[in-house]
């Protein structure tokens, strides 16, 4: 026997004779285990002696007792045959495994697994060493961590658990947590069979939008009597709230993708609506606005938020560029023949797919969502409303609004909106035309960039990203109507609601087709759109 | 009968014609006289790709008969042309009876793969060839007909028509690509093992469908020639440069639209009805928006308004695409794109333009007319 050995045998001799372990705290360290009581009872032979145990622990509040009743629900719990020291298996694959001191954390190496003991549970203990675990977590600092264990016993909750509960509902502050535990209280009192206190525990719970509640409630509104009836209605109330909840989200989604549409057609309405170009290659420059993201992202590895904020301006700057090239290459050689410029834009938008798909890469590129972006804001239980998506219907309407303020309160949105009405006159007044068109052009080639930043967080960045937008956008602005910003918003955000509530019972697919046709009918009913143009302007 | 007989005493479609003819003639006999090996020889292959060319130059034709004439951009021309196509694949599928895979005498391949019990009701009467040929003019006619009859009585012109025509084939796209459609989802319909009786693999049945095609080229040319240069033709042309004034000289614009989009659409999916057994197959992509833009750069390049110009700048892009996609594949979007730009900003009216420069005679006042149109 090797010294050490014989150490720890009598430390532990020691340990569990005088119970009077604190008089070797000094000595204790990564060679020797000083057992607390609450620890060393939990090595106990009998089941019955351990859920004793497991009560005293959590009486006892000691420090550690988290750890260790994680670590013996799952089995890692484990004693050393020969020392009888207590550790937590940290890996346990192959023949050797690790183990640290379930005292103090300390490594020990690895130990063959001959040699070490299992402390076993059952069925019954495992229940308890849950639910004891749930009544610790509700003592968790933050008030976040308290409702979520709240919640998680929701539905748990069964006799040995409903008097610490009610115990702990007491001394529990915050009203949000307090809610939750009279809920899961509640929910065990439905199964008490004291009609008084199911109908107590009715009112609790009606309102509650858990689908816990709502299994419980379902249980005893199957049942008969008044109880049952009270159930039922308190049933019917969840369901409206539901329903409201449902509503609710399938317009926060119809938002959404609204202002994606709206992101996408607003610089189409100031190219095609208020210069009356038609712009094929638009979804191109949403596209390099989504692949300038990407890029910002690649040479500032690790900082996906930072890049994601210069993206803005690069996007806007890298597709005003594009658009400035297109302008002066393409488009003024093809002025008053709208259908000669769509064609040939067209050209150019297969040409930057294909410079793309060259270039960078056929396949779809990942753009990292930053951390702050991701996740969701959760309101109620029924409905939650995922971040990534709000912020892009912010950016959508801080766009719009910008773009609005060029239009109406600058300089050069005066002289656009007078060389869109009459361009002789305007010229003729001293604006130059030629100027107008490449700033407004360059505008609406910017906003497509905006646009592709903003997609990027939302879908796959790749060569066919445009491509998948373009038809979209034209229909928002000639839905909307032709030169109209306003109905640019509008018609953005009604067909992503209309597209959205149609889909839950017609399909993706169907749903995007009846969109369509429902327009190619609007536009034979309004051929001018929602907000035609009025007076002189309706005839250029 | 005077209007249909004009278009003989015409020099240009008399030189279409003539042109035409020797060349079916040619490869006929280039093909059935010379053996495999000779330099000159056109073997099969080459005889269905050229018939493939004839089958999108007629397509090319319908598409300028609208453009050209009548000033109405349809950027879903390809629709029809799928159209076309799924009528002759559908009596084509019904052909093949039990000699598909899964052995099925009435269902189709794909119908006993997705569990389907019985025939769907418009699946039925492709059995028999002369309903299948009539459905071949009447689903796309029809389809011109009701979209026709909306659009232009709310008078939707210009970009407006363009971008509705797009998202109309865009949803046909959409819809067929779903296997609920019993169209065969995103497979399409293939597999067809004969037409008329006769075996698809067949040399002699390739170049039959290849003189098919030839003559449907000429009689839709022969056609469209006819009505571009009767009185009514003259009524387009005054409503492609003045659609306001035409109507307020008491002619029904509407109607006169509607006729010529209807005919244009039926020649549409004729091409495409003669396309499906040549190619093998017919599948959702036909439908595709850049399919139907790619028609009307056949013709922005060959010249519009012209007709003749339509048909050598749909078998010269195809030829081109051809060539590029075997050579280098990368290369053809920028080589289709490039052309887009150089058809429109460099030969805004086409090859046929360029021609009638050198001879200052015959097209050039056409093609001028084209060019005021589009201001």
């Amino acid at each position: 026997m090797n010294p050490l050995r014989t150490i720890n045998f009598i430390l532990l001799f020691w340990c569990f004779v005088t119970l009077a372990p604190s008089v070797f705290a000094q000595q204790t360290g990564s060679a020797e285990q000083e057992v607390p009581p609450e620890l060393a009872a939990l090595g106990a032979d009998s089941y019955a002696a351990k859920g004793e145990a497991i009560q005293a622990l959590v009486a006892s509040g000691h420090p550690r007792t988290r750890t260790w009743l994680t670590a013996l629900l799952d089995g890692k719990l484990q004693r050393l045959e020969d020392s009888g020291r207590f550790v937590i298996v940290t890996e346990n694959r192959g023949r050797d495994w690790t183990v640290i001191d379930a005292v103090d954390d300390a490594p020990l190496g690895e130990v063959s697994r001959r040699n070490i003991d299992r402390i076993t549970i059952n069925n019954a203990l495992r229940n308890q060493l849950r639910s004891a675990m749930a009544i610790l977590d509700l003592d968790a600092p933050s008030e976040r961590e308290r409702l979520a264990s709240a919640d998680r016993l929701l539905g748990e909750v069964d006799a040995n658990l409903a008097e610490p509960l009610a115990a702990r509902l007491e001394a529990e502050e915050s009203p949000a947590v307090r809610e939750k535990l009279a809920q899961a209280l509640a929910i065990h009192r439905l199964q008490s069979g004291d009609s008084e206190a199911i109908s107590d525990a009715i009112d609790t719970l009606s309102g509650s939008l858990n689908p816990a509640v709502r299994a419980a409630l379902n249980g005893v509104a199957a049942g008969e009597g008044d109880a049952a009836e009270a159930a039922q209605q308190a049933l019917a109330s969840i369901e409206q709230k539901l329903k409201l909840n449902r509503a609710a989200e399938t317009l926060y989604f119809g938002l959404s993708l609204g202002s994606v549409l709206v992101l996408a057609a607003i610089g189409l309405a100031i190219t095609f609506g208020v210069m009356g170009v038609i712009n094929m290659a638009h979804g191109e420059l949403i596209m390099l606005g989504a692949y300038t993201t990407w890029m910002m992202q690649q040479l500032l590895p690790g900082q996906p938020g930072l890049a994601l904020i210069l993206s803005i301006p690069a996007g806007f700057l890298v597709a005003v560029f594009a658009g400035i090239i297109i302008e002066r290459s393409v488009i003024r050689f093809l002025k008053g023949r709208p259908l000669e410029t769509l064609l040939a834009t067209f050209g150019v938008s297969l040409i930057l797919q294909q410079l793309v798909r060259t270039l960078i890469s056929p396949l779809n590129r990942t753009v990292v969502t930053p951390e702050w972006m991701s996740g969701s804001l959760v309101i109620n239980e029924a409905l939650s409303l995922t971040l990534n998506r709000l912020y892009v219907l912010g950016f959508a309407l801080v766009v719009f609004a910008g773009i609005m303020l060029v239009m109406r309160k600058t300089r050069l949105g005066l002289e656009v909106r007078a060389v869109t009405q009459n361009r002789a006159m305007a010229r003729s007044m001293g604006i130059r035309a030629t100027r107008v068109d490449i700033m407004t052009f360059a505008l609406g080639s910017g906003v497509a960039g905006l646009a592709g930043v903003a997609l990027s967080q939302l879908t796959n960045v790749g060569p066919n990203l445009g491509q998948s937008y373009i038809i979209d956008s034209f229909m928002v602005v000639v839905f909307g109507g032709v030169g109209n910003l306003w109905g640019t918003l509008v018609a953005g955000m009604s067909l992503g609601v209309i597209n959205q509530v149609i889909e839950p019972w017609a399909g993706a697919v169907l749903a995007k087709i009846i969109v369509l046709v429902f327009i190619i009918l609007f536009i034979q009913k309004r051929p001018r759109g929602l907000f035609p143009q009025k007076g002189r302007a309706a005839e250029g | 009968m005077h209007w249909l007989a004009k278009p003989a005493t015409e020099r240009s479609t008399q030189v279409f014609i003539g042109v035409l003819t020797a060349a079916l003639v040619a490869v006929c006999l280039l093909n059935l006289l010379l053996p495999a090996g000779h330099p000159l020889h056109v073997s099969t292959y080459m005889v269905t790709l050229l018939g493939k060319y004839l089958c999108y130059a007629l397509l090319a034709v319908a598409v300028d008969l609208v453009w050209g004439y009548l000033g109405i951009l349809s950027l879903g021309h390809g629709a029809f042309f799928a159209l076309g196509g799924y009528a002759m694949g559908m009596y084509l599928m019904r052909q093949i009876g039990d000699r598909g895979t899964y052995g099925h005498p009435v269902l189709p391949d794909f119908m006993v793969f997705l569990n389907w019990e019985s025939l769907p009701w418009y699946w039925h009467g492709f059995d028999m060839a002369w309903f299948a040929f009539l459905m071949v003019l009447l689903a796309p006619g029809l389809l011109a007909l009701v979209f026709g009859f909306l659009a232009f009585r709310s008078r939707v012109t210009g970009v407006y028509l363009s971008i509705i025509t797009q998202a109309l084939t865009f949803a046909l796209m959409l819809a067929f690509f779903r296997n609920e459609m019993g169209f065969g989802g995103n497979n399409g319909l293939t597999d067809f093992k004969e037409l008329l009786g006769f075996p698809l693999s067949a040399d002699s049945t390739r170049l039959g469908l290849f003189v098919a095609s030839g003559v449907a080229l000429g009689l839709g040319y022969w056609l469209c020639r006819a009505i571009v240069s009767s009185k009514l033709g003259r009524v387009c042309v005054a409503s492609r440069d003045a659609e306001a004034r035409t109507r307020f000289l008491g002619y029904r614009v509407d109607r006169v639209q509607l006729f010529v989009f209807v005919i244009s659409a039926m020649i549409a999916g004729v091409a495409g009805a003669l396309y499906v057994p040549q190619v093998g197959i017919i599948n959702p992509s036909e439908f595709s928006p850049l399919f139907s833009i790619e028609i009307v750069v056949w013709v922005a390049l060959g010249g519009r308004a012209t007709l003749y110009g339509a048909v050598i700048g749909a078998i010269l892009v195809n030829y081109a695409k051809t060539v590029f996609t075997g050579v280098m594949p990368d290369a053809w979007l920028f080589a289709l794109g490039g052309l887009f730009v150089v058809a429109t900003v460099v030969l805004p009216q086409g090859l046929a333009g360029l021609l009638a420069k050198f001879k200052r005679t015959g097209p050039a006042a056409s093609a001028k007319e084209v060019k005021e149109a589009t201001a």
